[in-house]
């Protein structure tokens, strides 16, 4: 019996090897991470038409097989067959963007030296066509003396010829999966002057299959004119995030809206078709408020993943890194870190789900430590409620000032981010290590299929990651805050007598010099699992009812009364840096394959939030407001 | 083609914004110089900058071989062209 052949895809960064790789798996595919480093793996299979087997391994883009970045050694590792867990390939389809034929060629040049089979897939061979790019395919593979085929990834049918040329090679010789010692491939690693012939091989053999590119289109030059221009560029980029933000909170507030309606009729089915009792409690007031609490956001999660998709596959995204890089190069982090940062507006885990796109480990890192401290959409219920109830609802000038403080709020995460990024710099002096060398790619226009494909992999993801680890969250935590139950004479609350209000008077002690009442310590316990959860604890606290909407109106009169205005800042200036999100902290403890980062952000986010509560509180009460 | 037979040998970040090149050579030595050959900066290769940003002109956009690269300065200065 034939084994499937194992097919690497190798290929330049933008060389759309993704799409590629798509097309001929289509949902065949799994996305983990490799063991031991934090570089995504994705893998798939698919079978031919005749009845053959491929599994496929889409490998991190390079530009070499001398790495410089984690990804590009994990590709230089599998394509040797030295990575410990991955058999040796058995064939490698390099990937060519047609529209950039001679780095493309001198990677094959380069690949080629493995000795194994290969073949040659010209990607995006409409476009070259249609842009002017001209190149004899026939003529190619015989100067080559490996297959070459046209792909064109984006279109159905599109990988039909690569298909082909892959079932005209040898069969594989493996004779079982079993059978992984094959030995590693043999090979030296090309001098400076290699990689200086390879370009010059490259070129003549380029120039013997009559390649011809056209000139640059002076449409996409005046385009990066204005778009790469010190000033218009920047104001371009300043008016496109304004779209996005506006359109983070204003379109997603309706499908939140029907996500929060859902969650609550279905607790209501659950509270109707069960008896009263610990399980049904479970269900409702546990399992599906918990998880529902975060599931909303994934309307906001999904909007700003379709622009960034949309930005990322027209090639504007590394625009804006450059534009940024400057500024952001000024605090230690690279430029790249723009778009993670983007992302942690809407929520931490998909922002440091996306630090993976930059290559250096330090810029990788201090971007993650500071993602949190972008105020996430899940701290607006707890602004919001603060706000209502302490801030007066007047102008201040042309302003008003609850927004002002909402501003205000913002404005604090964004400068102490800064502030951690540059510490991290002097403590790390890494600053000069790192690199931008980033290729700002041509201009495409979005193809739909692989934004639903890409937000269909993202919104997975965020499900089963977020809301795995939630999951098991809510439930410890409802048994925290249920048991044990109260005395039958209890006088106070049920809460009160369960460990998490045990626990919530212990804190008290430590959050009292800070303004903290039990109560607020309390909901600080299960806004461990989704900060917004703490509104709806105040409201079980204050021995209140309803949903959080509800609550908030009328808990906000509560707290206006029990809690002096001191409190009520510290616990603003605890939330913007409110480092009790555990699922943030075991996303890190994922991306990092370590605990020393995800301890290493609580703890510093913790100091900083009893820091800043602190002076905020004694300066209030100093001032006459305790 | 140079006007006089003595090259005025310059480095990438001395171009600029519009200006055009030659690549000569990468400063050896640097694992940076290796990644700018491999992305086409290698001796022969036209190069223009198209853009820079402020302040000090840093980073730069800069076009070779087809493809368009955002360096800083630092990165730029180990091109070397005429």
């Amino acid at each position: 019996m034939s084994v499937a052949a194992q097919i690497a895809l190798i290929g330049l960064p933008n060389c759309g090897k993704t799409a590629l790789f798509n097309r001929l798996t289509g949902s065949h595919q799994k996305v983990a991470n490799y063991p031991g480093v934090t570089v995504e793996r994705k893998e798939g299979q698919f079978t031919t038409t005749s009845g053959r087997d491929y599994r496929i391994l889409d490998l991190p883009g390079t530009y070499s097989l001398k790495p410089t970045t984690l990804d590009e050694a994990v590709t230089r590792d599998i394509a040797l067959g030295r990575f410990a867990s991955e058999q040796r390939p058995d064939l490698i389809v390099l990937v060519a963007d047609a529209t950039h034929l001679p780095l493309s060629l001198r990677l094959a040049l380069e690949v080629k030296r493995l000795g194994l089979p290969m073949v040659l897939a010209l990607n995006m061979s409409d476009l070259a066509a249609r842009r002017g790019f001209h190149v004899d395919r026939e003529r190619l593979e015989q100067v080559l003396g490996i297959p070459v085929v046209e792909a064109v990834a984006v279109r159905a049918g599109g990988a039909d010829s690569l298909i082909t040329a892959l079932q005209a090679l040898p069969e594989s010789t493996r004779s079982s999966d079993a059978d992984t010692t094959v030995s590693a491939v043999p090979w030296a690693e090309p001098s400076n002057d290699d990689v200086r012939r390879m370009h010059e091989e490259a070129a003549r053999l380029l120039e013997l299959a009559d390649y011809r590119e056209p000139l640059r289109s002076t449409t996409v030059a005046n385009v990066d004119r204005l778009l790469l221009h010190p000033l218009w560029g920047m104001l371009s980029l300043a008016l496109l995030l304004f779209v996005v933000f506006q359109a983070v909170f204003s379109w997603a507030a309706t499908p939140m809206e029907w996500i929060d309606a859902g969650v609550g009729a279905l607790a209501d089915a659950v509270n109707q078709m069960m008896p009263a009792g610990p399980l049904r409690s479970l269900l409702a007031d546990g399992v599906i408020a918990g998880v529902g609490s975060v599931i909303i956001f994934l309307p906001q999660i999904l909007i700003l993943f379709t622009f960034i998709l949309i930005l990322e596959d027209s090639g504007y995204l590394p625009r804006a890194a450059y534009l940024l890089d400057r500024v952001m190069g000024s605090v230690g982090l690279s430029g790249r870190a723009f778009i993670p940062l983007l992302s942690s507006f809407a929520c931490a885990i998909p922002g440091i789900m996306a630090t993976r796109t930059i290559p250096h480990w330090h810029d990788r890192l201090a971007t993650i430590l500071v993602a949190p401290l972008m105020t996430c959409s899940a701290r607006l219920p707890v602004y919001a409620l603060l706000i209502a109830a302490f801030i007066p609802d007047r102008s201040l000038g042309p302003f008003n000032l609850q927004g002002v403080v909402l501003f205000g709020l913002y404005f604090a995460g964004i400068f102490s981010a800064m502030l951690v990024a540059y510490v991290i710099k002097l403590l790390t002096r890494a600053a000069d290590a790192h690199l931008l060398v980033l290729e700002l790619p041509d201009y495409q226009w979005p193809n739909l299929q692989s934004v639903l494909f890409g937000l269909w992999e993202r919104a997975r993801l965020f499900l089963q990651r977020a809301g795995g680890i939630i999951l098991a969250l809510v439930i410890v935590l409802w048994f925290l805050s249920t048991y044990p139950a109260p005395p039958p004479d209890a006088t106070q609350p049920a809460i009160q007598y369960s460990f998490a209000g045990q626990l919530g008077m212990a804190l008290a002690w430590v959050l009292g010099p800070i303004g903290f009442n039990w109560q607020i310590a309390i909901a600080l316990i299960p806004g461990l699992a989704a900060r917004e959860v703490a509104v709806g604890a105040l409201g079980t606290v204050y021995a209140l009812s309803g949903d959080d909407d509800a609550v908030s109106q009328s808990l906000a009169s509560v707290i206006a009364s029990d809690w002096s205005l001191a409190t009520a800042l510290a616990l603003l200036a605890w939330y913007v840096f409110a480092p009790q999100c555990v699922a943030t902290l075991a996303i890190v403890k994922r991306e990092t394959n370590s605990w020393r980062y995800p301890l290493l952000m609580a703890l510093y986010l913790f100091a900083l939030a009893y820091l800043a509560a602190w002076i905020t509180y004694r300066v209030a009460v100093t001032l006459g407001a305790g | 083609m140079s006007d006089s037979s003595v090259a005025r040998n310059r480095s990438l970040d001395q171009l600029g914004r519009g200006e055009r090149g030659c690549v000569v050579g990468v400063t050896a030595g640097d694992e940076l110089s290796r990644r700018l050959l491999e992305i086409g900066f290698f001796p022969g290769a036209e190069v223009e900058v198209l853009a820079s940003m402020w302040p000090g002109e840093d980073p730069l956009a800069v076009r070779v071989g087809g493809s368009t690269f955002a360096l800083r300065r630092r990165e730029a200065a180990l091109v070397q062209i005429v």
